[in-house]
């Protein structure tokens, strides 16, 4: 090699690195994504990436000059996994945000993480009361299992509903769902006759459904995971509850967006309580779910696009805000309080809880003129607290 | 494998039992001797520690997993038992090392010891399950059934175990008032690796003394095991003791290391991914189980970065070809590979 070509090189090199300037001087600002991929809650992953994919799709992928990089990483929903990742994802890829986790325990391991090394967590689909307390650095999109269930409850009162059975799955999100009906029904005056709990390995509702029928309540409430809906609905049908005049009553995840369709007809029977339907009537839901479609094959969203969705609206509005600081602290301030409309409906994230205040819908089952099967809104509950953090 | 000779007829043997004796202790003197490779696999192990700070935290994993793995290879490998529930072990180990730094103190040390002394005490008591009915396909719902029972038990007692919800608020102090668990998970992998080492140290004693190829003698024939006068019972409630012993500290430095216990550790996959990992590995030479969680983790690692949605499908296929195409164990592999090619020159 001779002297010419050396120096062709290296000005070749320095050309180069100038060029690199621009971009390095904007520093991208990488959150971590960590999601349950695989497993039985892969589901829960696929949605929210593909949501939090399509906020940035839409809205670019540059904030208040950082360039927003999405690392996703599967914790099979295990939640060991979700703390080393998590751990990783601080300390190797130095993200300054953790987002994410489908179920309670994994948004549970991780925030001792997000207290420690200032990172804020925003939770997109884990409903647990209590995970907003665990660390200053925890903020929610989802929602809260009491928030839904105490209006389901309120709702059942005022329609005049005198007593109900509940049948919950025998897990933590169930009986913080039984425990919320039970005081918020009874303090209306309202009777609960009965508490059932359905192991969670074995879905078979026959016996349990023996036993509301024996007890012949105006309703039953249910609450059981999302997958488990379509069972408990075929055999409420076949064993003809829905009509002898128990209302079925229950948390939206049964009748999962995501599923609905392909529950058919028994689907038609709940009367649901939630804070997103994919019928939602406004134009930000009509284009949200539009887009969605459109980027996944005609999937449609459910409630975990959407808290993926508002997560990172979220981060978007409160960079903006800060205008481009991303250390823990000011990320976090410039969360609370931010309100917009999101496609389920208005929403803030509360200045003191950090936790989310949003509308809770009534809705009930339809098949609507595409012939496909709906939550259609039939009552609003506007700007819901979470109940137990609000002292209710 | 050296130690069938101890099982072989008498007649191989030289006539005297002066003879017999020197011989017996010859082959234990051959069996325990450590090998060039040993030195290598465990001089790389600490290497990893020093050359390799960013992966610490994955590392520390593998370690734990090694050690669970390499505590069904007592029982699997050197015993004959099957179980498909070697996670309540693991679980209960977790558990009671979460407990105790809730409820008594934050010491590691502690926390670890009392949750293997947990593990083995649940081993020393279902042990016997084991030997009622001694067939494989009865162990192995046996063991399914226990760790089942035990899932479900932890789901129920959530006033204690926290249910579905996790253990919440363990603290571990520095480990001898020194160590910091950092962020980094320099502390976690250090102990973990300390942890493993010795008690390979303690389990390689155990395999090459009389106690351990009595085991194997077990193994290989119970019944002709029992009329040269092995106390076949005896040894494997003990064997399964040990293993319940080291399952339960692998579970601990779970809970010690991640500061959180789910009801997760006692799910049926961990009891699942043991047994894939140790067979990878293979069983019956104690590194089986550390090699197989080597390569395990590296190539769920490595795949579920590549590709997070599909990699167990990535990661199905690779074990199944390695299973197909290896031996018994993934270390004879270039051994086998190399004897082939020889065969081909000639």
């Amino acid at each position: 090699m001779n002297r010419r070509n050396l120096l062709c090189g290296a000005a070749l090199a320095v050309s180069v690195v100038m060029s690199g300037w621009p971009a390095l001087a904007a520093e991208p600002l990488k959150v971590g994504l960590i999601l349950p991929m695989t497993g039985p809650f892969a589901s829960t992953g696929r949605q929210i990436e593909a949501a939090a994919k399509l906020y940035i799709a839409e809205h670019g992928s540059e904030v208040a000059g950082r360039e927003i990089e999405l690392i996703v990483k599967d914790d099979a929903g295990v939640a060991d996994a979700t703390k080393r990742l998590a751990q990783e994802l601080i300390v190797k890829e130095k993200v300054e945000a953790i987002a994410g986790f489908g179920l309670t325990p994994l948004a549970l391991a991780a925030a001792p993480l997000a207290t420690r090394a200032k990172v804020p967590e925003i939770v997109m689909a884990a409903a647990t009361s209590s995970i907003t307390e665990q660390s200053p650095y925890v903020v929610r999109t989802s929602y809260t299992t009491p928030q839904v269930t105490s209006k389901i409850a309120e709702w059942a009162a005022k329609e005049g509903i005198k007593s109900v059975v509940t049948v919950v799955s025998d897990y933590g999100p169930g009986i913080d769902a039984e425990t919320t009906f039970a005081k918020t029904f009874g303090a209306t005056g309202g009777q609960v006759v009965e508490s059932l709990r359905v192991p969670l390995a074995n879905p078979d509702f026959s016996p349990f459904l023996q036993k509301v029928a024996d007890a012949k309540p105006d309703a039953i409430f249910v609450f059981v995971p999302s997958g488990v809906g379509a069972p408990f609905m075929k055999q409420y049908v076949e064993r003809g509850l829905d009509t002898t005049g128990v209302q079925l009553l229950a948390d939206g995840g049964i009748t999962d967006d995501d599923i609905l369709n392909s529950m058919g007809d028994p689907a038609l029977a709940a009367i649901t309580g939630f804070h997103y339907s994919a019928a939602h009537d406004s134009p930000e839901n009509k284009a949200f779910v539009e887009a969605f479609k459109a980027a996944n094959d005609g999937m449609r969203p459910n409630f975990m696009a959407v808290g993926g969705y508002d997560g990172m609206h979220l981060l978007y509005a409160a960079l903006e805000k800060t205008g481009g600081k991303s250390d823990g602290e000011s990320l976090i301030e410039a969360m609370k309080g931010l309100a917009w409309e999101s496609p389920r409906g208005p929403m803030q994230i509360d200045p003191e809880t950090r936790d989310i205040v949003q509308n809770v819908y009534m809705r009930k089952v339809e098949r609507g003129a595409d012939g496909e099967l709906w939550n259609v809104e039939i009552e609003t509950f506007p700007a819901v607290k979470d109940p137990v953090k609000a002292g209710l | 494998m050296p130690t069938d000779t101890l099982t072989q007829p008498p007649t191989a043997v030289a006539p005297t039992t002066q003879g017999l004796h020197e011989r017996a202790l010859r082959n234990l003197g051959r069996t325990g001797r450590w090998r060039p490779a040993e030195f290598v696999f465990w001089a790389l192990a600490a290497a990893t520690f020093f050359f390799l700070p960013d992966q610490h935290l994955l590392l520390g994993e593998i370690a734990i997993l090694g050690l669970f793995a390499l505590s069904l290879d007592l029982i699997l490998g050197y015993a004959g038992i099957v179980s498909l529930g070697h996670g309540v072990f693991f679980g209960v180990g977790a558990y009671v090392a979460g407990l105790i730094s809730i409820h008594m103190t934050g010491e590691p040390i502690t926390g670890l010891l009392l949750g293997g002394v947990a593990a083995a005490i649940l081993g020393l008591a279902t042990a016997p399950l084991l030997l009622l009915r001694a067939s494989d396909l009865t162990r192995l719902m046996v063991t399914l059934g226990i760790a089942m029972l035990f899932y479900e038990a932890a789901n129920k007692a959530a006033w204690l175990t926290g249910g579905a919800d996790g253990l919440q608020g363990i603290w571990i102090d520095p480990i001898f008032g020194r160590f910091d668990f950092d962020l980094m998970g320099t502390t976690s992998y250090a102990y973990a690796l300390v942890v493993t080492f010795l008690l390979f140290l303690v389990a390689r004693r155990i395999v090459t003394s009389p106690f351990g190829l009595s085991l194997a003698a077990i193994r290989d024939n119970p019944m002709r095991a029992n009329t040269i006068g092995i106390p076949v019972g005896k040894r494997l409630v003990a064997i399964y003791t040990i293993s319940a012993l080291y399952a339960g500290i692998a579970g601990a430095l779970l809970a010690q290391t991640t500061m959180f216990v789910s009801l997760d550790v006692l799910a049926f996959h961990r009891s699942a991914d043991v047994l894939l990992v140790l067979v990878l590995g293979g069983v019956g030479y104690l590194y089986g189980g550390l090699i197989g969680a080597i390569v395990f983790k590296l190539l769920q690692d490595t795949l579920s970065t590549l590709t997070p949605q599909y990699w167990m499908f990535w990661l199905g296929l690779i074990l199944v070809v390695i299973v197909l195409i290896g031996r018994e164990r993934i270390t004879g592999a270039p051994a086998t590979l190399w004897n082939r090619v020889r065969g081909m020159g000639k």
